[in-house]
């Protein structure tokens, strides 16, 4: 069995990736892709936690974390389609409509 | 044997990560989820979660992927080369990354985890259903309706308005 450390590891690669994908673009749908990204990474460590504790409430903690990242993907997404319908455009430096 | 699977899975995962954060062209951060996504139901089966791998493939891959590429679809001409998206503010972001991945690092490294001995793996579903049913009734309830919220705000924010002229 592989140590708890590794996949933990794995899962701060993981997520540090994610936020990486979050600051470096500006696309709305690849920061979306990379906010899925850390989702997935703190699911892993869950799940490796709940194997190591022998305890199921880590991966019963992963299903409501899926379903949220299922509600944000239809809510988001029908979000960024309805802006570029208005906007023609994704790149989040361009939706400055509300910037101060 | 479980670790060269571990290093396998762990390769195919991060390697489309990276493709998903820093590919130039949106498709191919689409599709280079896949990989992610199938690479995390790997090691959920390899820690001995079989259902929560299966739910992973069906909601991630069969739902949310599915989702992502529409949208790529939708918003972008796709002959139009220029789809890709230029990076800014490197130099920020390389810092903030670089302390994130650090601290994340040491505490992983430094800490002293529990460990119940020798667990065995067993099929988890019927503690799963057991516990949605049991102790936790309450949030798979407000789960489900959190998805009922969801899926009528979708609709409604994602259809075309038409405005009656003569209407209300």
């Amino acid at each position: 069995m592989v140590p708890i450390s590794y996949h933990l590891i794995l899962s701060g690669i993981l997520f540090t990736i994610g936020v990486m994908g979050v600051l470096l673009r500006r696309n709305t749908i690849i920061i979306f892709m990379a906010v899925e990204l850390m989702l997935n990474a703190v699911n892993l460590s869950f799940v490796a936690f709940a194997r190591q504790l022998g305890s199921m409430d880590g991966q019963l903690i992963v299903f409501f974390v899926m379903s949220v990242a299922a509600a944000e993907a239809a809510v988001g997404l029908a979000i960024i389609l309805s802006v570029f319908r208005n906007r023609e455009t994704v790149n989040a430096d361009e939706l400055n409509l509300m910037r101060w | 044997m479980g670790a060269l699977i571990f290093y396998l899975l762990a390769a195919l995962t991060i390697g489309s990560a990276l493709i998903v954060a820093l590919s130039r062209n949106i498709v191919y951060s689409a599709f280079s989820l896949l990989g992610t996504f199938m690479g995390v139901a790997g090691l959920y089966a390899l820690l001995a979660a079989d259902f929560v791998a299966v739910i992973q493939i069906l909601v991630y891959v069969g739902g949310i992927l599915v989702l992502i590429i529409f949208a790529v679809m939708l918003t972008h001409r796709i002959d139009d080369v220029a789809v890709s998206n230029r990076s800014v503010g490197r130099l920020p972001a390389a810092l903030i990354v670089g302390a994130v991945g650090v601290i994340m690092s040491v505490g992983v490294v430094g800490a002293r985890w529990a460990q119940k001995a020798d667990v065995q793996a067993a099929p988890t579903t019927y503690g799963i259903g057991d516990a949605f049913l049991g102790p936790y009734i309450l949030p798979f309830e407000f789960a489900s309706v959190v998805l009922l919220v969801v899926l009528i705000g979708a609709v409604v924010v994602s259809r075309k308005e038409i405005r009656e002229e003569t209407g209300s």
